[in-house]
C-alpha cells in the first residue's frame, strides 16, 4: 500500500506543480496575512502569549485556505470516480495524507521563518520542545484537515464548510499547540510540557485512526 | 484463462424516498455481454456504480467472484474497467502520463506493447504524447477505453459507450468488445439500438420498479 499511496502522492505533487493550485493560494494567504498582523502591531512590543496565539491563527487559517485541495481538487476536476476506479481508499487517503503532511510542513516552515525573522517576541528558548510541538502539532493539522476535506469535498458551500467544520476539530490541538509555544518562549522545561505533549500526541493518534476508519464510509457514495 | 462470474442478489437502489430499482437478481459469468436498458433517469448510470463497487446499494448485494474465489472491496478495483462519459481523466497530463500515473497507483506494471496496441486500436497512438486537455470530446472518449482495458479487467462497464464517438470510433469499439467479450463479462448501459445488438440479454430497469 505504501509504494501506491507514494504514487498518487507524486502524481499530486505533479498536479500542482502544473496547476499551482494549491501554492499559489497559500503563499499569497500567508504573505497577506503576516504583512496585516506586522502593520497592525507596528512598533509595538507585543507579549510571547499574543506571539504565539498570533503564530498559530496564521497556521491554523493557511491550512484552512490549502488543506482542503486533496480533495476538493479532485471533485472539481470530476476526477473522484477516477480516483475510484484505481485505487482502494486506504490508498487514496494515505496518498493525500502524505501530500497535506508535506505541504503542513511545508507552509509552516515558511511561516515560522518569516515570524522569527520580524516578530521580536517570537525567540525560542527551548528548541527541542519547539521542534517536537512543530512536529506533532502540524501532523495532527495535517490529519484533520485530510479527513474533514474528503467529507466537505462533496458538499455544496464547501469554502465556508471547511473553517465551519474543522474548528471545533482542531481547537483542542490549536489550544494546545499555543500553549506549548508559550512554553518555548519561557523556556520551560521538556519534561514540565509533558502532559500538554501527551495532549498533542493523543490528539493525533485518535485523528489518524478515526480517520481510517471512517474513511470508507466517506469515500464511497 | 480466468473466469469471472457476478451475482447480483436483491438489488435495491432509492435516492431519499424515490425509488431507483428494487430486487434485481441476475447472476453472469464469463463470455456474457449483458445489456442494462432504461428511460433517462430509469438509474442505469446508478446500477453502474453499485456494481463497480463505488456506490452503495440500500439493500441487496453484488458478489463478485474470480476463479470461484470471492473479490473483496478492496481489491475490486483492479478486476474492472469502467468507460462513462462522466469518467474524467487528468487534463493536466498526457495520454501516456494518465496510464503510467494509474499503473503505479494500483500496483501493476505498466504493459507498454498492450498499451501501444490499444492506443493504435482507438487511433490515439500518435496523440499519446499530447495533454488531455487538447483532446476533442471523442478522443477523450477513445481514451477511456485504453483506460479500462489497461489492467485487463475480468468485468467491463460500459455506460453510454459510444457517446461522442464518430462512425469509426464506434466501428474500433465494437471490435474490441467483440474480442474482449469472448473471455470477459461485459455490460453495456445504453439506449442505442447499436449497442444492444451485442448484449444476449437485456436488463430493462423499468421492470424492476
Amino acid at each position: 500500500m505504501i509504494t501506491k499511496s507514494y504514487s498518487l502522492f507524486l502524481k499530486d505533487i505533479k498536479s500542482e506543480l502544473r496547476t499551482r493550485y494549491a501554492i499559489n493560494a497559500l503563499v499569497m494567504f500567508i504573505l497577506v496575512a503576516i504583512s496585516v498582523i506586522l502593520f497592525s502591531i507596528g512598533n509595538e512590543k507585543i507579549q510571547p502569549e499574543l506571539t504565539a496565539g498570533l503564530y498559530w491563527v496564521v497556521i491554523f487559517f493557511s491550512a484552512m485556505s490549502g488543506l482542503s485541495r486533496a480533495f476538493v481538487s479532485e471533485e472539481e476536476k470530476g476526477t473522484t470516480l477516477t480516483l475510484q476506479l484505481i485505487a482502494s481508499p486506504d490508498t487514496i487517503f494515505s496518498g493525500k495524507l502524505l501530500f497535506n503532511l508535506i505541504l503542513t510542513f511545508f507552509i509552516n516552515v515558511i511561516i515560522t521563518l518569516i515570524y522569527a525573522a520580524f516578530f521580536e517576541g517570537f525567540v525560542i528558548n527551548n528548541f527541542v520542545l519547539f521542534l517536537v510541538t512543530f512536529i506533532f502539532g502540524n501532523i495532527g493539522l495535517a490529519i484533520s484537515s485530510t479527513i474533514i476535506a474528503s467529507i466537505i469535498a462533496k458538499a455544496g458551500s464547501k469554502g465556508t464548510l471547511y473553517p465551519v467544520l474543522s474548528f471545533p476539530v482542531l481547537l483542542p490541538l490549536i489550544l494546545t499547540c499555543v500553549q506549548l509555544t508559550i512554553f518555548c518562549f519561557d523556556g520551560t522545561s521538556f519534561a514540565n510540557a509533558l502532559y500538554e505533549l501527551a495532549i498533542v500526541v493523543s490528539y493525533d493518534g485518535i485523528m489518524i485512526t478515526v480517520s481510517y476508519l471512517l474513511f470508507d464510509f466517506i469515500w464511497k457514495e | 484463462m480466468n473466469s469471472y462470474s457476478l451475482e447480483i442478489k436483491n438489488l435495491s437502489k432509492n435516492f431519499g424516498r424515490r425509488l431507483i430499482f428494487q430486487n434485481i437478481n441476475y447472476s453472469i459469468s464469463s463470455n456474457t455481454v449483458l445489456g442494462i436498458s432504461g428511460n433517462n433517469g430509469s438509474g442505469k448510470s446508478t446500477f453502474m456504480k453499485i456494481i463497480a463497487g463505488v456506490l452503495s446499494p440500500n439493500k441487496g448485494q453484488i458478489v463478485h467472484l474470480l476463479n470461484g474465489i470471492k473479490i473483496t472491496g478492496d481489491e475490486l478495483f483492479n478486476h474492472i474497467g469502467f468507460v462513462s462519459p462522466y469518467l474524467i481523466l487528468y487534463e493536466e497530463f498526457s495520454a501516456e502520463e494518465n496510464l503510467k500515473i494509474f499503473s503505479k497507483i494500483r500496483g501493476i506494471k505498466y504493459d507498454s506493447e498492450y498499451i501501444r496496441m490499444l492506443f493504435g486500436k482507438m487511433n490515439l497512438y500518435n496523440r499519446r504524447k499530447d495533454i488531455v486537455k487538447t483532446y476533442s470530446s471523442g478522443m477523450k472518449q477513445r481514451l477511456k477505453y485504453v483506460f479500462a482495458l489497461m489492467h485487463k479487467p475480468g468485468l467491463l462497464l460500459l455506460d453510454e459507450p459510444t457517446s461522442n464517438l464518430d462512425s469509426e470510433g464506434k466501428d474500433s469499439v465494437y471490435t474490441i468488445l467483440d474480442e474482449y467479450s469472448k473471455n470477459h463479462i461485459v455490460i453495456i448501459a445504453s439506449n442505442e439500438e447499436q449497442d444492444l445488438r451485442m448484449c444476449g440479454d437485456i436488463i430493462y430497469l423499468e421492470n424492476y420498479k
